[in-house]
């Protein structure tokens, strides 16, 4: 029994950290632009191998 | 958007953001290219791409004009267009509460669930007590925010004493979380906190889908019947001339139009000659000649030397706005659509309500006791409102529209899926539809240098020969060559310095009816032609609408004789000059006769054909108020994306029957296992899930429709 006073507030502090992540991802703007996010993985940064579009 | 942040050095307040639509950005390469090659350009800070969205938001001095960095993105070979501020920001801030309160039901559900399940499995005394209190805890604030929506719904519709499937499942939510409470309170031996939250969640699933589908493909297009002037310079009695704003404007009125403006009123032209672009009203890509007399419309582009035109009719009256009243009332009959799910819900929902009513009363008067009674009626109103009815359209329209999206086409909303399923006849524009709508030079001829120095010319003017040059010759790969004193003559052309030779790209001599240029480097020069070219799979396209039992036609404003060539290429029947008015008429006509017409077009007089149809689809390069009009947009220069969405909406349909078929059958079951009281919130549980995972995984099935068929 003891045992459930600390389980309960951890396994709902898990949850509530999840919820808080999602909440905050979605403030940040992280599912504005899912394809792109998909595409910019191929870009090169040093600028070679850039095909014509 | 995505990361505005990092955009701003600390301390530089004085720059501004402004938002273009590029529907051409197709690759990683465009993004790469927009966002590194843009900030090169004097005044521009930064430049970030949105794939999803088709979107640059571009940092600059706020001295920067939009023209300059439109110009910038067109040099880099993407059409662009100014995207007014937020015009869909209900849309996307609606997605974002649903999103959220997604969230917050997943959260309550995960943690309520954990709770019920120890019940279930045997917890009782002090503990299933205290189990049921942490349940209510979490479970009564996630209920109020995430069941928002559906009590919202569920209000507006007994209001003005309607119902829709929102009644139902907020009297099941409400009535199984009131005798929750009772439960707990009293210390009952049962609460139903995790069927309430469940039902919550997964109904949100099935509404952030069918959001999403709305708002993300018609962030792609921007809406606005911009090209119109917006002022106007008058010349007043003394030969002065002011700006006078659009509105303001009377009959009567002596304009001037500069080169490069667009007209912001009809009238007649009474000093000077010219040429128009009034590609925005006709879709016709050859300049049109104006001179003393000449009529004139609002939206036409003057290209060559300025003119006085006397006003004639202003705002409301003109041509143009004509045509946007038109596509108005034309699309008022559409919106009385009523979808699929509208439909099976209407029906539905007085029955789910009947059922649970009847169970109450039937097991009152079976001696039950209210409570129990209760209990089943309320079993009753859950299952019968399960989330495999209500994912059966989303889901299925959400992976089509995705799989479309792939192939090139945005469809706007769930409903025109289901409209472009039931089309049995299509109407075709030309210019622009059947053709690629630009003049396509023929570059073949042009050695290396040539080319070059075409570019290089051509890239400076807004001449619709020079941007179709330019276009052509940016995606053959040329570098364009540094052409210097650049001075461009109206109806003349251009001419420029290079290496020390004299460069220019002129009007021919000849009187050739063909669309030409001639190009000089210094002594040499040559004739480059201009065409119109069928999209390459139009007759291809064609064919694979005659396999859906589709007839297609022409419907075209042009002139009879290129009209008449391009029917006879492709074998269809044709009607040419055709006003916006007959288009129309054509279209009524065509519905008065019980056919269900498809509509593809482009050019405004589309307009309110595009919107009259049944369904329509306009090509990515169609005026902003065409694809506004239209269902669907299809981007590049194929046109088989036409036939790939008729024969997907018609897959996606199938889908849904059989989605709508099963979650029926799962209703014919589990309606009176929940009637005789036989549902245990276990046993509910396990169904609402297995019911929706079925529904859901028929969908995906669709994830591959709109790849080519295999033989």
């Amino acid at each position: 029994m003891t045992g459930l006073a600390f389980l309960i507030p951890i396994a709902l502090g898990m949850g509530a950290l999840g919820l808080a992540a999602f909440l905050w991802s979605m403030k940040a703007g992280q599912y504005e632009d899912m394809d792109g996010a998909a595409n910019r993985i191929l870009i090169d940064d040093d600028g070679f191998g850039e095909d014509e579009a | 958007m995505n990361a505005p942040a990092v955009l701003h050095a600390p301390g530089d307040h004085a720059r501004t953001t402004s938002r273009f639509t590029v529907p051409g950005m197709r690759c990683a390469g465009c993004i790469a290219k927009i966002e590194r090659e843009l900030p090169k350009t004097p005044g521009v800070h930064a430049a970030r791409a949105n794939f999803s969205a088709k979107r640059v938001a571009i940092t600059h001095d706020p001295g920067v004009d939009e023209a300059v960095l439109e110009q910038a993105l067109q040099t880099l070979g993407f059409e662009a267009q100014r995207v007014v501020d937020n015009p869909l920001g209900s849309d996307a801030k609606e997605r974002k509460q649903l999103t959220r309160a997604l969230g917050v039901a997943g959260f309550g559900m995960m943690n309520v669930m954990l709770l019920s399940v120890s019940i279930w499995s045997g917890a009782d005394g002090a503990t299933k007590q205290l189990f049921h209190w942490l349940s209510a805890l979490i479970a009564l604030p996630v209920i109020a925010y995430a069941g928002r929506p559906f009590f919202a719904s569920a209000w507006m519709a007994l209001r003005h004493q309607r119902t829709n499937m929102d009644v139902p499942i907020s009297i099941g939510v409400i009535l199984a979380t009131s005798l929750s409470i009772y439960e707990t309170l009293t210390g009952g031996d049962h609460a139903y906190f995790e069927s309430a939250v469940m039902l919550l969640f997964f109904l949100l699933a099935g509404r952030a889908l069918d959001a999403e589908m709305r708002t993300r493909t018609r962030a792609g297009i921007g809406a606005l019947l911009g090209r119109m002037g917006k002022s106007a310079s008058v010349i007043g009695a003394d030969g002065t001339t002011r700006r006078v704003l659009a509105e303001a404007l009377e009959p009567g009125m002596l304009v001037l139009v500069a080169a490069g403006e667009a007209l912001a009123a009809d009238g007649v032209v009474e000093r000077g000659a010219s040429k128009l672009d009034n590609a925005m009203l006709t879709g016709e890509s050859m300049p049109e000649a104006v001179s003393v007399g000449s009529l004139v419309h609002a939206g036409a582009i003057n290209l060559g030397a300025p003119l006085h035109v006397r006003l004639s009719h202003v705002a409301e009256d003109t041509a143009l706005a004509e045509i946007a009243r038109l596509m108005d009332e034309a699309g008022q009959s559409r919106s009385t659509y009523v979808r699929i799910a509208d439909r099976a819900s209407r029906l539905y929902a007085p029955v789910v309500h009947t059922l649970a009513a009847l169970a109450f009363i039937g097991w009152m008067i079976a001696g039950a006791g209210w409570h129990q009674s209760l209990v089943i009626a309320i079993a009753v109103l859950i299952i019968t409102c399960p989330c495999a009815m209500g994912l059966a359209v989303p889901s299925a329209q959400v992976v089509a529209s995705g799989a479309l999206l792939k192939r090139g086409l945005l469809v706007k909303d769930g409903s025109a899926l289901e409209r472009l399923a039931e089309c049995d006849i299509a109407l075709f524009d030309k210019t622009g539809t059947l053709t690629l709508g630009e003049p396509r030079p023929d570059i073949a001829s042009l050695d290396r240098d040539a080319r070059s120095v075409a570019l290089g010319l051509a890239q400076t003017s807004r001449h619709p020969l020079s941007k179709g040059l330019a276009a052509s010759l940016l995606r053959a790969g040329v570098e364009p060559a540094a052409v210097t004193n650049i001075r461009e003559v109206s109806g003349e052309g251009l001419t420029g310095t290079w290496r020390g030779l004299r460069v220019a790209l002129e009007r021919p001599d000849s009187a050739t009816t063909a669309l030409a240029t001639r190009l000089t480097i210094g002594d040499e020069s040559r004739l480059i032609t201009f065409t119109d070219p069928l999209r390459a799979d139009a007759a291809e396209t064609l064919r694979a609408l005659g396999q859906w039992q589709i007839s297609a036609s022409i419907l075209s404003g042009d002139r009879a004789a290129p009209v008449a060539e391009v029917a006879a290429q492709l074998g269809l029947a044709a009607e040419a000059e055709a006003s916006p008015q007959a288009k129309l008429a054509a279209l009524e006509a065509l519905k008065a006769a019980g056919h269900r017409p498809l509509m593809v077009g482009d050019g405004l007089n589309d307009g309110p054909a595009l919107a009259a149809a049944h369904a329509s689809i306009a090509p990515g390069t169609a005026s902003d108020a065409s694809q506004q009009a239209a269902d669907a947009v299809f981007i590049g220069e194929k046109l088989m994306p036409v036939a790939v969405a008729i024969r997907v909406a018609r897959r996606t349909m199938q889908i849904v029957r059989e989605n709508f078929a099963f979650s029926i059958l799962y209703n014919l079951l589990a309606v009176p296992l929940a009637l005789f009281g036989y549902v245990t919130p276990l046993i509910a549980a396990i169904a609402m899930s297995l019911s929706s995972l079925v529904v859901v995984a028929n969908s995906l099935r669709l994830a591959s429709s709109a790849k080519e068929p295999r033989a």
